[in-house]
């Protein structure tokens, strides 16, 4: 079973549907238990750092999702989900995250146009990463104003390029993330989430 | 650096999918999940849905194919067409729906874009302008409902008035090009497009394959869009981008 953390942000349907696809139970849910239960962990989010942050805590989901990456299961943060894994956003004031990996999230800033949005092409910098298996690089579908800037480059799995390199996905053991939208991101997005549905024992049918 | 995106545009009626052909006859092209599910695979970037139903019944049904289209495809879809309040947005992108689109409504009443983009996020808010030349001015004129109103309303500065209150992409529309085939209004989608922040996806015209170069090449566009000459099979999404990539525009 793959629980899709929901907190009141954004739309958890389509990642719902395409973890469905892929062959995978899913359950959308904000029960602690249900959560700590799963076999893998998605945490989604469209919206502000700031209230995704204090909907996380008012609900202590943030402590969930904290003991959840603990435990050593595979847990994904998609978008917004992957900026909340970093120390702290400068979005709309300076904000904590989960602190699962170290780094910020900035503001992009710069003469072109904002958000960074449509389809841009992945570069791979860690080619073994399990995440990566099978695949070769090509485009993804990323909407989003605010990039993360992870302190440590071995954190850094795969970049793509916006007037700068821009982190497309992180990992660090059993946690990942992703900046742009897997769900929505044709085949080579389908393809990217099932590898890392793959990692979970979740049962494939 | 981002792909130029090649979107289709599905007119839906009811639950069916139909294109208006000169403003009066509606052709029957079918289901718009099966359809949407055949452009993504053929590779379209999005998808474009545009309700024109009248009726209360009409715009309920249109829940349902968001609903079944959201569980079929992989790529992101807009869903426009008579939404005139922050909770229509609401109900569309709970069913799935990944930005909404709006035209009339932010016209009547623009705080509409900043509601949308505050409550949403820019990233949802799609302004469609319908715009033509107005000869008098000496510059582009935005219309209202479907066409058929005037607003007195410059589009180069609506676009910009949307942009400001939060939009995070405009759906340009030529009403001079749209149904000539003759190519996009490359001199309106260049205006508005160098003079914004914000991504513009030209709309209205395309006819032959290199319209589509043109449009990216020469006007700047960051998509474009197109219903007739996909619907009809005039040509494949496949065969526009192959032309765009030789021609060195960088596509999916």
């Amino acid at each position: 079973m793959i629980a899709i953390i929901d907190y009141g942000m954004g739309n958890l349907h389509s990642v719902s549907k395409a973890v469905e696809r892929l062959g995978y139970e899913t359950v959308i849910t904000a029960d602690p238990q249900t959560i700590a239960a799963a076999d893998g962990a998605i945490l989604p989010g469209v919206g502000a750092f700031g209230d995704a942050m204090q909907n996380l805590r008012e609900t202590k989901l943030d402590e969930v999702a904290q003991a959840y990456a603990a435990s050593g299961k595979p847990m994904l943060g998609i978008c917004l989900g992957m900026q909340l894994l970093f120390s702290q956003s400068e979005e709309y004031g300076t904000n904590d995250g989960l602190n699962l990996l170290p780094g910020k999230v900035v503001r992009f800033a710069g003469d072109y146009k904002i958000p960074h949005m449509g389809w841009n092409k992945l570069s791979f910098l860690q080619e073994q990463s399990p995440l990566f298996s099978g695949l070769t690089e090509g485009h993804v579908y990323f909407v989003h104003s605010f990039h993360a800037k992870p302190e440590l480059a071995s954190d850094l799995l795969a970049t793509t390029d916006y007037y700068q390199q821009v982190t497309a996905i992180v990992g660090r053991g059993n946690v990942y993330g992703m900046q742009f939208h897997p769900e929505k991101s044709g085949e080579l997005g389908m393809q990217l989430l099932g590898n890392f549905l793959a990692l979970t024992s979740s049962e494939r049918s | 650096m981002l792909a130029k995106r090649i979107i289709p545009c599905l007119d839906v009626k009811d639950g069916r999918v139909v294109k208006g052909v000169n403003f009066v006859n509606l052709r029957d092209a079918g289901d718009p999940v099966e359809l949407a599910a055949t452009y993504d695979q053929e590779g379209a970037d999005e998808l474009v849905f545009l309700d024109i139903s009248a009726s209360v019944e009409g715009r309920a049904t249109m829940i349902e194919v968001v609903k079944r289209t959201a569980g079929e495809i992989t790529i992101p879809f807009t869903v426009g067409g008579g939404i005139s309040h922050v909770d229509d947005m609401k109900r569309l992108l709970r069913a799935g729906a990944d930005k909404i689109g709006i035209n009339t409504a932010a016209v009547l009443n623009p705080t509409l874009v900043q509601e949308g983009s505050r409550k949403f996020g820019s990233q949802c808010i799609v302004v469609a302008i319908d715009a033509k030349f107005n000869a008098e001015w000496g510059e582009w004129e935005v219309y209202t409902h479907g066409g058929r109103k005037t607003t007195g309303i410059k589009a180069l500065e609506w676009a910009r008035e949307v942009e400001r209150l939060g939009a995070g992409e405009i759906l340009l529309t030529s009403m001079d090009a749209d149904g000539t085939k003759d190519g996009f209004d490359i001199k309106l989608t260049q205006a508005v497009s160098d003079s914004l922040g914000i991504p513009v996806i030209a709309s209205g015209g395309a006819g032959r394959i290199e319209h589509f170069n043109e449009v990216f090449q020469q006007a700047h566009a960051d998509a474009a869009l197109a219903a007739t000459i996909f619907h009809y099979k005039e040509m494949t999404i496949r065969e526009v981008k192959d032309d765009l990539r030789l021609k060195g525009v960088e596509v999916r």
